[in-house]
């Protein structure tokens, strides 16, 4: 929060601030109001007046806003956030303390909701100008994205500041075990460069460089984006398709050494303008676990995980960005299939022409998971323009 | 003061909805009723980073979004973080800046957006009682004055395909009892009537799903408050009380999406590939277009009305001066920009900040004449507020308030 309000607020007295405690009962149901925000606004009302009462309550109330987190979503997180920070800002103007204590363990407690501990560090840091330093260098791994990357920055900065070559390689090498933010990874990435280390990024970020892809099929007026395609029933590198303008559609296969995964459509399919295409790669994961598959896309994109869709977008030419949507599925052991759709529309200005996509299959922090990409059979033309038979 | 509704006459017919409030305040993106003009006066001519100000304070992150003031307080947003995804609402003390409160939320939508712009696009909206503040994620979230939650909603919760990857940027608007968000999108889009007081629906409508950036505008339409919402396809205008639409204008002239609807001196104006003057009927049949110029192509900025005037920039750096009643150009006036912010006027003077964060003062008239030209740390995207004798300027990181000291 760095917020100058609370920061100087002097953290004593730590357990007496809970000594005149509102009754459990009348906080849990409190915070109950909140976490039941549905839809719409349903519940939003009751759920500030609950907001009023519970900041009421003053420092006290902080322990069990911070637990709250636990199954809140989206919508209460936030009325949550902004009642701690009310009661943290409030306590500088009456003279209370924020239970730095409380707020310290719970913040080293990793099975606590992320969300709750990274607000608990905020307070912790408004009034504890320390706290950083004691408590990043143990982060370099957290499960909270948001602690983590403080962790890495400072271990950064460290890193930068040392002048022996050995020790500098030795410290980017365990950052970039660590980091998880394209900045950072990007950062640690070059300063090994300049040390004599090349690093994969692709592999590092978990992209997926290998598909097959199958091309042009009709999406005039944007209709392709929403009709089913045969790949989309079932993928089958030998087929051959109607495609546009009764064009034979086969799969090809397509490596791409762009770091970043970037598939340009355009130069591999050719410029085509209300049309779709299918990306297709297979994938071997050593054990089942649940994954995001973040993409970047200028067209619209569908994002399907052995036959499931886990994301779709239905948005042309508005920009591109590593990590620019996320589908979340889990990965089988054994063998996966992951098809995307990239839908072009027939818009004709010059910025409107782009047509490409890239994918990575990561964990939720967005660490590469352990996986094997297989390189797609397919019965078409070769990257080199070689027909495979 | 206790808040009224009253119609306040624009120019000789058309009139715009406001609230009555006093005059030191300005409630809204481009002030009360949207119409970008003070009553005050006592505004400063000159200024810098060490003269002429009465305050200035840190920002917790970047804004192309307004400040509002209300009551001798300035709220203003801002977002922060590596992926933008802390978004903030702060109230300062307009008199000595001090910092009343700051409540953060996480953005709970997609935080992908041009570079230029950020998740604090959208002015925010007070009646002096409480402020209601739109992110560019759809994140929406009601305080009372001293910093109480009392609603909040995530758009993008309610309606998952919201999606606008160039970064949306309407700001809402408020009549009486309702907040209207304005939600115009690639995904479902809509206008939304939402309750002030309890946060939820009180109506919504379907709009064409494209992306459009623009504010509303709230106007008393023969004694019935309209909401006027362009998209870049239709002009479209919606009874306030239930959201019906009362009627609606097609016109590739009206194609803009960016700059908004502002009133004139005999009608409604709409920047677009043409700035066009109409005079809405009142039977609900298609309006009247009164005359179209194509000179005025302002990009970023909705030009002012003033004075029987209308003012904006055009691309090439020129301020143009328009007969409001013919339409046609009557002077250009060398500026240097870029310009984003709205120009704003009060005390016969029209107040322009570039990009730069250099705020130009000009007197318009036969002969404009460039009053002052003052420079402040940029970038500056955000239209100025009016209000208290001051004049708010929002940079990207910091909230400077220009004006005597009291």
């Amino acid at each position: 929060m760095g917020n100058p309000l609370i920061r100087g607020f002097v953290a004593c007295g730590l357990l007496a601030a809970f000594a005149a405690s509102a009754p459990a009962a009348e906080t849990d149901a409190l915070l109950k109001t909140i976490k039941s925000v549905k839809r719409e606004g349903v519940g939003a009302a009751d759920a500030g007046k609950a907001w009023a009462e519970l900041v009421k309550q003053g420092p006290d109330a902080l322990p069990a806003i911070l637990a709250a987190y636990e199954g809140a979503d989206a919508t209460a997180a936030n009325y949550l956030r902004t009642a701690a920070e009310a009661i943290a800002q409030r306590g500088l103007n009456a003279s209370q303390t924020l239970p730095a204590e409380k707020l310290e363990a719970f913040v080293k407690d990793r099975k606590n909701p992320g969300k709750g501990r990274r607000l608990a560090y905020e307070l912790l840091v408004s009034v504890d100008a320390k706290a950083p330093a004691r408590l990043l260098p143990g982060m370099l791994d957290d499960s909270n994205g948001e602690l983590r990357r403080d962790a890495v920055a400072v271990s950064l900065k460290d890193a930068q500041a040392l002048t022996d070559k050995p020790a500098a390689t030795d410290a980017y090498r365990k950052l970039l075990n660590t980091a998880r933010d394209k900045d950072q990874v990007d950062l640690i990435a070059k300063k090994l460069k300049e040390l004599g280390v090349e690093v994969d990024l692709a592999a590092q970020y978990g992209f997926i460089q290998k598909w097959a892809l199958a091309a042009p099929f009709d999406s005039t007026e944007g209709k392709g984006y929403a009709r089913l395609y045969p790949p989309e029933v079932a993928v089958d590198l030998d087929a051959i398709y109607p495609g546009k303008k009764e064009e034979k559609v086969r799969w090809k296969a397509q490596t791409t050494t762009d770091p970043y995964g970037l598939v340009d459509l355009n130069k591999v399919i050719g410029k085509v303008k209300g049309a779709a295409a299918y990306a297709y790669a297979e994938i071997e994961s050593p054990e089942e676990r649940p994954v995001e598959m973040r993409a970047g896309c200028i067209n619209a994109l569908k994002i399907f995980l052995n036959g499931k869709q886990v994301f779709a977008r239905e948005e042309y030419h508005h920009g591109i960005d590593v990590d620019q949507h996320v589908g979340r599925g889990t990965l089988k052991k054994g063998r996966n299939e992951i098809l995307v759709k990239i839908c072009q529309n027939e818009q004709t200005e010059p910025w409107a022409q782009e047509w490409r996509f890239q994918l990575r299959i990561c964990d939720a922090l967005g660490g590469a998971v352990p996986m094997t990409v297989v390189e797609p059979k397919v019965k078409g033309e070769t990257p080199e323009g070689k027909v495979r038979k | 003061m206790k808040p009224s509704i009253r119609w306040v006459m624009v120019g000789a017919i058309l009139l715009v909805l406001r609230e009555v409030v006093p005059a030191a305040d300005w409630t809204q993106f481009r002030g009360p009723g949207g119409v970008a003009v003070s009553e005050e006066t006592g505004f400063p001519l000159k200024w810098s980073e060490t003269e002429g100000l009465r305050w200035k304070a840190d920002l917790p992150g970047r804004g192309a979004s307004s400040p509002v003031v209300a009551g001798g307080r300035v709220y203003v947003t801002a977002s922060s973080g590596f992926k933008e995804n802390k978004l903030h609402v702060l109230a300062f003390d307009a008199t000595s800046g001090k910092k009343l409160w700051e409540r953060t939320i996480w953005s709970t939508g997609s935080t992908q957006c041009h570079p230029k712009t950020c998740m604090a696009a959208p002015t925010p909206v007070t009646d002096g009682k409480a402020v209601y503040a739109l992110f560019a994620t759809g994140d929406l979230a009601a305080f009372d004055v001293d910093g109480n939650q009392l609603w909040y909603r995530s758009l993008v919760s309610d309606y998952p395909t919201i999606t606008n990857q160039v970064g949306m940027a309407s700001s809402p608007v408020l009549h009486k009892e309702v907040l209207m968000v304005p939600m115009d999108n690639a995904g479902e889009s809509f206008l939304a009537g939402i309750d002030k007081k309890t946060g939820k629906n009180l109506w919504k409508i379907e709009r064409a799903r494209d992306i459009n950036f623009l504010t509303p505008l709230v106007i008393d339409n023969g004694g019935k408050a309209e909401v006027v919402f362009p998209s870049p396809k239709e002009l479209a205008a919606y009874d306030v009380d239930t959201g019906h639409k009362r009627w609606s204008y097609e016109s590739a002239d009206v194609a803009s999406g960016i700059p908004s609807p502002f009133p004139g001196k005999d009608g409604l104006l709409i920047p677009g590939k043409q700035l066009v003057c109409l005079k809405p009927a009142t039977d609900g049949t298609t309006p009247t277009e009164l005359w179209k110029m194509s000179e005025m192509q302002t990009g970023h900025m909705t030009p002012l009305y003033y004075r029987d005037h209308i003012y904006g920039v055009n691309g090439a750096g020129a301020l143009l001066c328009v007969d409001a009643a013919k339409g046609e150009t009557v002077w250009k006036h060398r500026l240097k920009g870029p310009f984003s912010a709205s120009p704003v006027a009060a005390e016969g003077k029209i107040y322009l900040v570039n990009e730069e964060g250099t705020t130009f003062v000009v007197e318009p008239g036969a002969e404009p004449k460039t009053l002052a030209t003052n420079k402040l740390k940029g970038p500056m995207l955000a239209t100025p507020a009016l209000a208290d004798g001051a004049i708010f300027l929002r940079a990207e990181g910091t909230m400077y308030c220009v004006g005597a000291k009291k």
